[in-house]
C-alpha cells in the first residue's frame, strides 16, 4: 500500500513537470452571445510569460469557473478581465479583451468606468472600515448613481437584499462593516459589487477563507445572480466549479488546455491532464 | 543522510532531549526578563532623577518675591503735560514717586549713600510697572495706592537664603546697609514671595528679576505653526506621491535615499542652509519665526515623509483593491481610503517631527533668533527668539537668579511639549475611532 502511494507521487511530480500541454485550446472558445471575448491574450510579469496565448468568450448571464493547479494564470487572466492587473507595475498584457464589443485595452475606454461594469470580488473579505451602509453605498456615491438620498438607500437596501444579507444587517447599517462574520463579510462585498449594477462580477477564489456552511450561501447567492449578470469564478474546489457554474475552463501552466460545459468537462473530459486534475491526481 | 540504517530518534530519547533544552530556554528567557526589567528600571530611575532636578530648581523659579510700597500717584510729577498718552507719562518722573515711597517705608534715610543704597532694593523695571498701571487706571491718579514691585535680583537672591550674611561684606553682592533695608521691609510685612507676574508676562531681559519667557513662547508657537503648515502637507503629499504614484525607477531610489540620508544630517547645517538661502540670498529680515519655521519644517521634513510612507504601506493592499474593485480612481482610492486609514501613523510622525521642532536651537542660533528682543512678536515676520534659545541664553548669564529662571522656562517648555503631545493623540485617538 505504501509503496503504491510513494510512487504514484513521484509519478505525478513528473507528469506536472514534463508532460505536454496542447497549443491549441480543446473544446469550443466560442459561445453564440459573448459579453466578453478574449483573443491571443499573454500576460508577462517582467520577462516571465504567465498567460500563454489564451483566447476565450464569456458568454452572457453564464457562470464560468476557471479552475487549474497554483501558478496556472487562472487568477492572472482574471484580473485581466478588469484591467486590476494596471496596478502592478511590471505586469504587461498584449492581445485583445472586449467587452460588448469594446476593447478594454483601448485608450478610449476610462479604466473606471470598465471597473464599474466589470465588479470584482475578491479571495479574502475586504469590506471598507466604514458602517455596512457606507461600504455599499460608496461605489454609487463615486460613480454619481443615486440623484438623491432616497434613491441611494433604495440601492443599499436592494443590494443588500441580492445578497442575502439584508435580512441579518439591516438593523445595524451604521454599525462597521468589518464587524461582520466572514461569509457575511464576504456576502458584502458581493452586494458592495452588485451596488454599481455592473454587468459581469469576477470572483476570485470567493470561498476559500469561509467555512461549508458560509460557502454553501455564497454559492447559492452565485446561482441567484446568475439570472441577471455574468459571473466569472475562479475556484480550487472541483466541487463548486460543478455546483455553481455553466462552463468550465482548465487552465494548466499559462495556457488553457481545455473549455466547455461544466457537465462535458467533469464526466468527459477531452484531455488526459484535465482528467488527472479533476480525478485529484495533482494539483 | 548518508547513513541509510538511521530511523531517527527514539522517542523516549526525543522526549530527554527536549526536556533538556526546556531547562536551557526556560533560563535563557528568565535571564532576558530580568535584563529587560533592569534597563527599564535604570531608564525610570534616569527619568525621576531628571524630573526631581527640573521641579526641584525650577518651581522656585516660578516664584519671586516682590515688596509692597503706598504709592502716592501725584498727578503733576506722573503727568506734567496732563494728556494721559504714552507720550506724555513719558515725561512724568515715575522712579520719583516710587523712590520717594520707598524712603517713606524705610523711614526717610538720611545722606545720598544710604539712599543710594536703598534704591538698590527694587527692580528698575519698577517704573515701567507703575507707568502701565497708571495707563491702565487713570482715575486713580492723584490717590494713594498699594502696589507690589519685584525686588532686585540680588536682594531675591539673598532672601532665598542664597546669600549669607556671614560673607564678608566685600565678597558679598549687597552691602550691609541694604540687608538692614530688608529686614526692617520684612518686619513691616512689606516682603512677599509670590507667583513671578515677570516670568510669564515678561520678555527677554539682561535684569533677571524682569526677565520672562512671553516673548519666547510666542516665538516658539510661531514658529511651530510656520513649520507645521509647510512640514505637514508637504511632507505627507512626498509620501503619497512616493508610496503610491512614481514608478519604481532609478530616480526615485537616489529620492528615497537622500530623503533617508537628509534625516541624519545634524540640525546646524540646516540652519547654514536657512542662512545662506533664506537670509542672504532672498534677503528675508533675521531672528524671524518666519524663516525660523521655514528651516525647522526642512528639518522635520524627512521624519515625517519616512514615517507617512510607513504609514501608507501599512495600509493592507486589500483595501486598494476593493476601492480599485468598484471603480474608484486611482485619487478617489487614496484620499477616501489611503489617507484616512494612514492618518493616526502620519500623525504620530508629526508630532515626533514636531517635538524635535520644539526642542531645536541650532539651526535658530545660525538665522539670528539668538538676539536679545525685547519685544513679544506680534507675527510671523516680527523679530523674536524661541523657548530653547531663551533657555540657552539664561543658562549663559552669571547671575544666580537667572539659575531658577532658566529651570522654571524649562518646565513651561516640558509643558508646552507635553500639551502638544496630548493634543495630538487626542486627535489621533479620535481618528482612530471612526472605524
Amino acid at each position: 500500500m505504501e509503496t503504491i502511494v510513494s510512487d504514484s507521487m513521484v509519478q505525478n511530480t513528473n507528469q506536472l513537470e514534463g508532460r505536454a500541454v496542447p497549443e491549441k485550446t480543446l473544446g469550443d472558445i466560442q459561445v453564440d452571445n459573448p459579453r466578453m471575448t478574449a483573443r491571443n491574450v499573454n500576460v508577462f510579469y517582467g520577462e516571465k510569460k504567465a498567460i500563454d496565448n489564451i483566447s476565450l468568450d464569456i458568454g452572457v448571464s453564464q457562470v464560468i469557473s476557471f479552475i487549474g493547479p497554483s501558478g496556472c494564470g487562472k487568477s492572472t487572466f482574471l484580473r485581466c478581465l478588469n484591467r486590476m492587473n494596471d496596478t502592478i507595475d511590471i505586469c504587461k498584457v498584449d492581445g485583445e479583451i472586449k467587452i460588448d464589443h469594446q476593447n478594454i485595452y483601448d485608450s478610449a475606454i476610462d479604466v473606471v468606468s470598465l471597473r464599474a461594469r466589470v465588479g470584482m470580488v475578491f479571495q479574502k473579505p475586504n469590506p471598507f472600515p466604514k458602517s455596512i451602509f457606507d461600504n455599499i453605498a460608496y461605489g454609487p456615491r463615486i460613480h454619481g448613481l443615486a440623484a438623491s438620498k432616497v434613491e441611494l438607500d433604495q440601492i443599499v437596501e436592494s443590494s443588500l437584499q441580492r445578497a442575502g444579507l439584508w435580512e441579518e444587517v439591516k438593523d445595524r447599517l451604521d454599525q462597521p462593516g468589518t464587524g461582520l462574520s466572514g461569509g457575511q463579510q464576504q456576502r458584502l462585498c458581493i452586494a458592495r459589487a452588485i451596488a454599481v449594477s455592473p454587468e459581469v462580477i469576477l470572483m476570485d477564489e470567493p470561498c476559500s477563507a469561509l467555512d461549508p456552511i458560509a460557502t454553501a450561501k455564497v454559492e447559492e447567492l452565485i446561482h441567484e445572480l446568475r439570472e441577471q449578470y455574468t459571473i466569472v469564478i475562479v475556484t480550487h474546489s472541483m466541487q463548486q466549479a460543478a455546483r455553481v457554474s455553466d462552463r468550465t475552463a482548465y487552465f494548466h501552466l499559462g495556457k488553457l488546455v481545455e473549455v466547455g460545459d461544466t457537465k462535458q468537462v467533469f464526466t468527459n473530459p477531452k484531455h488526459e491532464l484535465t482528467q488527472d486534475y479533476i480525478t485529484g491526481r495533482f494539483g | 543522510m548518508t547513513d541509510r540504517t538511521y530511523q531517527g530518534l527514539d522517542p523516549l530519547q526525543a522526549a530527554e532531549r527536549v526536556a533538556a533544552s526546556i531547562n536551557v530556554r526556560k533560563r535563557k528567557e528568565t535571564r532576558f526578563l530580568w535584563l529587560g526589567k533592569t534597563a527599564v528600571s535604570i531608564a525610570l530611575g534616569f527619568l525621576v532623577l531628571l524630573f526631581a532636578g527640573i521641579l526641584s530648581k525650577g518651581i522656585p523659579g516660578l516664584f519671586q518675591y516682590y515688596v509692597t510700597l503706598d504709592v502716592q500717584l501725584d498727578s503733576r510729577q506722573l503727568d506734567p503735560s496732563d494728556q494721559m498718552t504714552v507720550e506724555s507719562l513719558a515725561g512724568g518722573d515715575f522712579d520719583g514717586v516710587i523712590r520717594t515711597s520707598l524712603y517713606e517705608a524705610l523711614g526717610n534715610p538720611e545722606g545720598r549713600k544710604a539712599k543710594r543704597e536703598a534704591r538698590r532694593l527694587i527692580s528698575s523695571g519698577s517704573s515701567q510697572r507703575l507707568m502701565t498701571y497708571v495707563l491702565d487706571n487713570p482715575e486713580q491718579l492723584g490717590s494713594m495706592v498699594s502696589m507690589q514691585f519685584a525686588v532686585d535680583d540680588d536682594v531675591d537672591t539673598f532672601l532665598r537664603g542664597l546669600i549669607s550674611r556671614e560673607t564678608p561684606e566685600a565678597d558679598r553682592r549687597i552691602s550691609n546697609q541694604v540687608i538692614d533695608y530688608i529686614d526692617a521691609l520684612e518686619d513691616q510685612g512689606r516682603i512677599s514671595y509670590e507667583i513671578s507676574d515677570y516670568l510669564f508676562f515678561g520678555s527677554a531681559s539682561r535684569d533677571a528679576e524682569m526677565a520672562g519667557i512671553r516673548g519666547a513662547l510666542v516665538g516658539s508657537i510661531l514658529t511651530l505653526l510656520v513649520c507645521i503648515v509647510i512640514a505637514f502637507p508637504l511632507g505627507v503629499a512626498t509620501a503619497v506621491y512616493l508610496e503610491e504614484m512614481a514608478p519604481k525607477n532609478r530616480l526615485t531610489e537616489i529620492i528615497e535615499i537622500n530623503i533617508n540620508n537628509l534625516a541624519a544630517v545634524p540640525s546646524v547645517v540646516f540652519g547654514i542652509m536657512g542662512l545662506a538661502i533664506f537670509i542672504v540670498v532672498f534677503g528675508m529680515p533675521r531672528s524671524i519665526p518666519l524663516v525660523g519655521g521655514i528651516v525647522l519644517a526642512l528639518m522635520t521634513l524627512p521624519t515625517i515623509i519616512i514615517s507617512s510612507r510607513a504609514a501608507i504601506r501599512a495600509v493592507p493592499p486589500s483595501i486598494r483593491d476593493a476601492a480599485l474593485g468598484v471603480g474608484a480612481s486611482k485619487m478617489q482610492t487614496i484620499v477616501h481610503h489611503v489617507l484616512p486609514l494612514a492618518m493616526p501613523g502620519m500623525l504620530t510622525g508629526t508630532i515626533i517631527g514636531m517635538a524635535q521642532a520644539l526642542g531645536e536651537t541650532a539651526p535658530l542660533l545660525m538665522i539670528g533668533m539668538v538676539a536679545f528682543i525685547v519685544d513679544v512678536p506680534a507675527g510671523v515676520t516680527d523679530p523674536g527668539t524661541v523657548l530653547p534659545v531663551q533657555i540657552f541664553m539664561w543658562a549663559d548669564f552669571a547671575e544666580r537668579m537667572f539659575v531658577q529662571k532658566t529651570s522654571a522656562a524649562i518646565i513651561v517648555l516640558l509643558a508646552f511639549l507635553i500639551s502638544m503631545n496630548a493634543a495630538a493623540i487626542l486627535l489621533r485617538k479620535k481618528l482612530e475611532r471612526r472605524w
